[in-house]
Order: structure tokens, then C-alpha cells, then sequence
């Protein structure tokens, strides 16, 4: 019972925001997406009659369907297994559930309605959210395009969907780390839905798509630096706080029960994290490949100096510090991919991880909070490092490729103001989400099931049958 | 008849079991154990967590012997299992009241 009542105020919710959104749909508004259609009939119209409209360049339309598949090699299996590996034996299953859950339930519910609402236009409310024109991918065609940042390049938009999909579904998925080992499953998955509509969804609107509140104030996010990790860092510290720290932290050990599988979960995540951030340059040109170099290059740059910084500070370099460091430079690299040089991207890698190795140390002791899997800790501050730190090596002095009317400190707040709006969005947004599924199906699983673990308690299986 | 328990460190149960076949102990038991003693565990770190590991990995090794076997059998798992450095382990001898040999029904020092 309580379960249908949660639905049914999923339900209402989405009717509210999407009622708004229906008004401006009946308006003739004229779609003006950075990446909506462009080969309308309208458009064929005004253009001089030999001009055809534009045709998707064929290597261009394969990188982007290669780079959305590398994007999913990222989630599953990737960081299902990163994840899956730093948890005890006993919780292994329940976080690759959670993980494949999101992904497949965002994946349905972002052509249902996310895509429309990301990238849309929303007319009055265009600062904010889209609108639902292209409600179950209404009107789109294999013909249909979306624009490029090159001026008459095109790619497929069932390509751009696609491609935005594994983006949505990554960052919800995140968000899991923050507190795994004992969340309610079906909770999870409600809380998924909500989250993703009411904070994914804005946030990518305003900093990615044409009229967006970030993207007219300038602020640059590559590959999704606010949108995807600061987002959902935040979102997994509110959730880590809300739900509360898992029986027995801090006395009983709770080591990761298999590293070689973080490290493998680790090292998927790299590999297919050149499809998301090479890829995010929608074309397969130099500037897909200078973004592909710097997620070499950043990466291996904040592997060193996580290992270099446990080396001096605990005097030994672990493996687990190793790959946190690579994920961590791959985290703060993501704004910063197409836009900064290698050296740039190699200082921003040098820089991120001592500083997320005292979030995930000394901050997250100091303040209590049981963050398990370091969410808040890597992807947060990694992404606010790496949102301002765009800001000042995309600078044309430092290396970086440049943007019109540079000026270091004005980007720099720029970016800040992107930080700050995307933490309290996310916070405000996850709270309310968090305290609504608490108090309608219940956050956590009970202490007996906790104790016994959620693979066996929630999934009714166990990982290893040895 | 004796009973012979001895701890010892892991990688040492292949010179332990070779010598002990080389004065011809008919067979051994074997079991992977964890336990402290007064060789120290150590300390694990995991980002910012750090866990003090107590329980070290040992061997426990079981031979049921003759008699006099017995200071034969001492002398050589001692010596196989020793390394000098601390944690090499322990030898327990007690006395062991009967063997039964379950195939063919043997009791006594014939079923060792």
C-alpha cells in the first residue's frame, strides 16, 4: 500500500512539472536547441534552394555511437565493479544490482521523458528545463539531426540521445557509492527516479543546452564536471547523511573484500572514459583527439601523485590509492578535456588527488559522515577542481584552446557560480527526495539484514558459492 | 600412540611434509588457520579507513604417530619450520588413545 502511494506521488510530481511544460508546448515556440534538430523542413525553407541541409559525416556518426558504448562499458561493468569490489563479500551483488537497476530504469525513463526535458526547449522556463515536445522521442526519425559545435556538421540525433542516455545513467549510478551496504533496494530504485528528474535533468538543461541558465553565463563543462560528478557527489553525501553511517563503522573493519576487481572496475572506467570525454566533442576531429590525450595524461598525472602523497604521508603506496588517483584525475579532467592543453590537464591531474585524498581522509573523518565508497569525497571535490581549474587552464597563455573574451578571474567565477549552483541544487533536490521516500517506503533495511548483508537479505543470493 | 599439532608458517608446509614423509610418517592432515600469538598482526589502510589485522595466517598440521616416533618427528618439523624470525609457530604432543582404521577396521598402531 504504502508502495502504490509512493507511486502515485512520483506520479503527481512529474504531472506538476510537466503541466507548465505542456503550456509553453502549445505556444509556437520555434525549437532552438544547441542540439535539436536542425534539418526541419522550416529551416530547409529558409535556406537558399541548393543548399541541402547538412548530412551526418559518417566517421562522425561512428565515433559517436563507439564513444556511447564505451560510455556504458564505464557503468556496466565497470563501475559496478569498482564499486562492487571495495564493499564486503557479503554486499557484493547488491551493489551490481544497484548499478545494472539504474542503469536500465534511466536508460527507459530518459527517452520516455529525459530527453525532451534536457534538451528541449522550454520557452520561458527554457533557463531551467526543456520541455516535453519530444515526449517518447516524438517526431524523431533516423533522419533527424542534432547540431555539433561546428557550424553544418550534424550527427544523428537517435546518436545524441543515445549518447546522453549513458550520461544520465552514469550519474545516477554514482551516486550509489555513498551508501552502499544498507539501502532498501526498491527505495533506491524511487529515489533514482526522483533524483533524475529533478536534479539531473535541470542541471544538464542548464549548463548544456541552448538558453540554459550555466551555459548563456558562460560556463564551460566539457564532459560534464557539474553535471555528472559534482551532481551526483553531492547527492551521495546528502544521502550518505541522511540515511546515516552503517552499523559498526569506525569499530568493526569493513576492508574491501576483492581490490583486484576495483582495479579491474578501475581501469574499465578509464578505458571507456575516453568515449565520455572524447566523445562529448560530438565529432571526430582534433579536438576529440586533444581530449582524448588529456584523459591519458590527467589520469596517469593524479595516479602519481596519489601514490606519491600516501607514499609520504602513510609511507606506503596502496593499489587502492592508485586507482582512486586515476579516478579521481579522470573526475577533474571531465570539464576540462577539449578545452585545456596536455600540460594544463597534467597539472589539474598533479593537483587532484592530494586534495581528494584528504576529503576521503582527514574532512571525512573530521566531519563523521560514512561516505562508504568515497563519492562525495572523489567525485565532488574532484569535479570542483576540476570546474574551476578549466576556468583558468583554458587559458590561451596556459596552453588551453581559449574561449571569446577570456579573462581568467571573470571565467573563474564563472565557473564557481556553476559549482555553487549545481552543490545546492543537488543537495536541496536530494534531501527532499531522500526524506520523501524515507518517510513514505523507508530508506534502510533493517539491522538483521544489514548484519546479514544485502545479498542474501534483499537479492536472496550470494556472490561467491565457494 | 601420539597425536602431533603443529602451527607453522605457510610457505613452510612443503619442506614439513617432505621431511616428515622422509622418516616415514604414513600421512598428515592439514588445515588453513588464523591466530595471534606473539608475533604481532599488522596494519591495513584503505583510503582514509585503517583496520589493525590481529589474526595471522597459520598452517595446522596433524600427524598421529608411534611412540617412538615421536622425538624423530619433533626434531625434523622443528627443524624444517624454522626460520629464527618470530611468528615460526608451535608443536603440541598429546597422547592419543585409539586409531581406527574406517576401510578395513584396523585398530591400534596397525591402522596408523
Amino acid at each position: 500500500m504504502k508502495k502504490i502511494i509512493a507511486s502515485l506521488m512520483l506520479l503527481a510530481m512529474l504531472c506538476g512539472l510537466a503541466a507548465p511544460a505542456f503550456a509553453e508546448d502549445m505556444a509556437p515556440a520555434a525549437p532552438e536547441t544547441a542540439v535539436t534538430a536542425v534539418a526541419e523542413p522550416a529551416a530547409a525553407v529558409a535556406e537558399p534552394a541548393a543548399e541541402a541541409a547538412p548530412v551526418p559525416n559518417k566517421g562522425d556518426t561512428t565515433w559517436m555511437m563507439v564513444s556511447t558504448l564505451l560510455v556504458i562499458l564505464m557503468i556496466v561493468p565497470g563501475l559496478s565493479l569498482f564499486y562492487g569490489g571495495l564493499v564486503r563479500a557479503k554486499n557484493m551483488l547488491s551493489v551490481l544490482s544497484q548499478v545494472f537497476g539504474i542503469f536500465a530504469l534511466i536508460s527507459v525513463l530518459w527517452v520516455i521523458y529525459g530527453y525532451t526535458l534536457a534538451f528541449g526547449d522550454g520557452g520561458s522556463m527554457n533557463w531551467m528545463i526543456g520541455d516535453l515536445s519530444k515526449l517518447f522521442l516524438a517526431g524523431i526519425t533516423p533522419d533527424s539531426t542534432s547540431a555539433t559545435f561546428t557550424a553544418g556538421v550534424v550527427i544523428p540525433e537517435f546518436t545524441f540521445v543515445a549518447f546522453q542516455l549513458t550520461f544520465a545513467a552514469i550519474t545516477t549510478a554514482l551516486i550509489i557509492g555513498g551508501f552502499a551496504e544498507r539501502i532498501k533496494f526498491s527505495s533506491l530504485m524511487v529515489f533514482s527516479a526522483l533524483w533524475f528528474t529533478f536534479s539531473y535533468l535541470p542541471i544538464a538543461h542548464m549548463v548544456w543546452a541552448t538558453g540554459g541558465y550555466l551555459f548563456e553565463k558562460g560556463a564551460l563543462d566539457f564532459a560534464g564536471g557539474t553535471v555528472v560528478h559534482i551532481n551526483a557527489g553531492i547527492a551521495a553525501l546528502v544521502g550518505a547523511i541522511v540515511i546515516g553511517k552503517r552499523i559498526g563503522y569506525g569499530k568493526e573493519p569493513m576492508a574491501p573484500h576483492n581490490l583486484p576487481m576495483t582495479m579491474i572496475g578501475a581501469s574499465l572506467l578509464w578505458v571507456g572514459w575516453f568515449g565520455f570525454n572524447a566523445g562529448s566533442n560530438l565529432e571526430a576531429t582534433g579536438g576529440a583527439a586533444l581530449a582524448l590525450l588529456n584523459t591519458i595524461v590527467a589520469t596517469a598525472a593524479a595516479a602519481l601523485s596519489w601514490m606519491a602523497a600516501e607514499k609520504m604521508l602513510r609511507g606506503k603506496a596502496s593499489m587502492l590509492g592508485i586507482a582512486s588517483g586515476a579516478v579521481a584525475g579522470l573526475v577533474a579532467v571531465t570539464p576540462a578535456a577539449g578545452l585545456v592543453g596536455p600540460m594544463g590537464a597534467i597539472i589539474l591531474g598533479l593537483i587532484v588527488s592530494p586534495a581528494c585524498l584528504w576529503a576521503v581522509s582527514g574532512l571525512k573523518k573530521s566531519m563523521g559522515y560514512d561516505d562508504s565508497l568515497d563519492v562525495f569525497g572523489i567525485h565532488a571535490v574532484g569535479g570542483i577542481i576540476g570546474a574551476i581549474g578549466t576556468g583558468i587552464f583554458v587559458s590561451p597563455s596556459l596552453g588551453g584552446v581559449g574561449v571569446k573574451d577570456y579573462e581568467m578571474m571573470h571565467q573563474v567565477m564563472t565557473q564557481a557560480t556553476g559549482v555553487l549552483v549545481t552543490v545546492v541544487w543537488s543537495g536541496v533536490v536530494a534531501f527532499i527526495c531522500f526524506k520523501l521516500v524515507d518517510l513514505t517506503i523507508g530508506l534502510r533495511v533493517s539491522e538483521e539484514a544489514e548484519r546479514e548483508g544485502l545479498d542474501t537479505s534483499t537479492h536472496g543470493e550470494r556472490a561467491y558459492n565457494i | 600412540m601420539k597425536m602431533v599439532t603443529a602451527i607453522i608458517k605457510p610457505f613452510k608446509l612443503d619442506e614439513v611434509r617432505e621431511a616428515l614423509s622422509a622418516i616415514g610418517v604414513q600421512g598428515i592432515t592439514v588445515t588453513e588457520v588464523k591466530g595471534f600469538g606473539r608475533q604481532k598482526g599488522h596494519t591495513e589502510l584503505y583510503r582514509g579507513a585503517e583496520y589493525v589485522v590481529d589474526f595471522l595466517p597459520k598452517i595446522k598440521l596433524e600427524a598421529a604417530i608411534q611412540a617412538d616416533q615421536l622425538d624423530r618427528v619433533l626434531e625434523v618439523i622443528e627443524k624444517a619450520a624454522q626460520t629464527g624470525k618470530i611468528g615460526d609457530g608451535k608443536i603440541f604432543v598429546q597422547s592419543l588413545e585409539q586409531v581406527i582404521r574406517i576401510r578395513t577396521g584396523e585398530v591400534g598402531p596397525e591402522a596408523l
